[in-house]
């Protein structure tokens, strides 16, 4: 998918995308020449479907966790899923706070364990001790986790 | 005003659509490399008996080629397989989140959807419920290849992927796959089976998807008080399928109560010749 500025003849860059609600999927795009934005607003059964093909409009950050598909739209078991431990070997995995802890309590238990390995695997990789909501906002913003 | 077409604009694209369904392809494909043979059990009409033929094959193949059988339970609304297999989640999830099978009668692999689902809760997507009918069908493939895909299927002698009934799920199934080695089509003896069995094997044959071989289930009843066989079908539909695709009978089954008999030794010779299809 492209976005063509149609004034300037040039191809406009992604910046950033966003669930603001109902089901709307956003993305926003801008005019590296003029610097004009414009808004791309899929209506809630366009969003479905391409959600439903496992793709993300605006590119990955993350590769596809396996699974992921499955865990993050079927209305799964909170108990089918035993998760081995995320992170780096040998005890240097990071602590959970326990309003983070909370907070991922909160995750329907279907998707929990691959939320938790996303969240953890951000803090192993950028040597964060300690997760946070404040951790979980930023790796959320970062890693395009607004989906889950 | 003009537009130029896609192709003509050098930027990148970063959502790059057609790399993200290349890359779930190559899971597929990466995952299947393990499996020897990949079959279908298909039949276009439902009651047949074909997830207990399922069961049954893939219990007596398992007991020649212990540890490398495995049912991918593809009938995502109406799962069987871990009931007639004994197979228990809850699942395992490695580190990467691979999901590890469960383990069921005589050491065969399971996945299946009964296993995520609440107890007789149907299938059902925490996504809203608009207009449904466009994208459902879409989660429901998108949900079979993560079965193949992330599933640690390890290495297999044989995977078999029981189908709902209809067609539908065997062409998602065959797009999904880097080699589908065929379909075994189960059917009861009557002409409805028999006319319905093959719109599925004309579908599948129009697919050009091999045809490995007909079994008729339920053919006989015996009297469990004298002994005597009896019909429980009129009709003839399994030798007639196979005459009609030139395709072998590879065995009738007896309707059998439980308890009568043991599925998988009576499955036994129609497992045997089906692995001989597919070496």
């Amino acid at each position: 998918m492209r976005f063509l500025c149609i004034e300037c003849d040039a191809q406009m860059s992604f910046e950033e995308r966003r669930q603001p609600g109902d089901g709307t999927f956003a993305a926003a795009f801008r005019c590296p020449t003029c610097g004009r934005r414009v808004a791309m607003l899929a209506n809630p059964m366009e969003s479905q479907l391409v959600g439903a093909l496992g793709v993300r409009i605006g590119g990955r950050i993350l590769d596809e966790e396996p699974m992921e598909l499955v865990r993050t739209t079927m209305r799964g078991r909170d108990d089918a899923f035993v998760e081995a431990e995320a992170g780096a070997p040998g005890g240097t995995r990071p602590r959970w706070s326990e309003d983070a802890r909370s907070r991922l309590e909160r995750v329907p238990g279907f998707v929990r364990g691959m939320v938790k390995r996303i969240y953890t695997d951000y803090a192993v990789e950028r040597r964060i001790a300690e997760i946070t909501p404040d951790v979980m906002d930023r790796a959320r913003v970062e890693l395009g986790l607004e989906h889950m | 005003m003009s537009f130029r077409t896609y192709h003509e604009l050098t930027g990148g694209d970063r959502s790059a659509l057609g790399a993200q369904v290349a890359a779930q392809r190559r899971r597929v494909h990466a995952r299947m490399t393990g499996v020897r043979r990949l079959i279908a059990v298909a039949s276009g009409k439902g009651g047949v008996g074909k997830s207990h033929v399922t069961a049954a094959v893939a219990r007596s193949a398992a007991r020649h080629l212990p540890g490398s059988v495995g049912v991918l339970d593809a009938d995502l609304h109406g799962p069987t397989m871990p009931r007639l297999l004994a197979a228990r989640g809850p699942l395992r999830v490695d580190g990467t989140g691979v999901v590890e099978p469960a383990v069921g009668r005589d050491g065969v692999r399971v996945v299946s959807t009964a296993l995520l689902l609440e107890a007789d809760a149907p299938l059902a997507w925490r996504t809203p419920d608009v207009e449904a009918h466009v994208w459902r069908g879409a989660l429901e493939a998108g949900t079979l290849r993560e079965l193949l895909a992330d599933v640690a299927w390890g290495t297999l002698d044989l995977l078999l992927v029981d189908l709902p009934p209809g067609v539908d799920r065997l062409r998602d199934l065959a797009a999904l796959v880097p080699r589908l080695d065929g379909v075994l089509a189960v059917t009861i003896p009557s002409e409805e089976s028999r006319a319905a069995v093959a719109r599925a094997m004309r579908a599948a044959a129009g697919a050009g998807i091999p045809l490995l071989g007909v079994v008729e289930n339920m053919s006989v009843h015996s009297c469990t008080t004298c002994g005597a066989a009896g019909r429980l079908f009129d009709g003839d539909a399994g030798a007639s399928l196979a005459d009609a695709f030139r395709v072998p009978l590879l065995g009738r089954l007896p309707f059998a109560p439980p308890g009568t008999c043991d599925p998988a030794d009576a499955a036994a010779p129609l497992t045997r010749a089906l692995l001989e299809r597919v070496t």
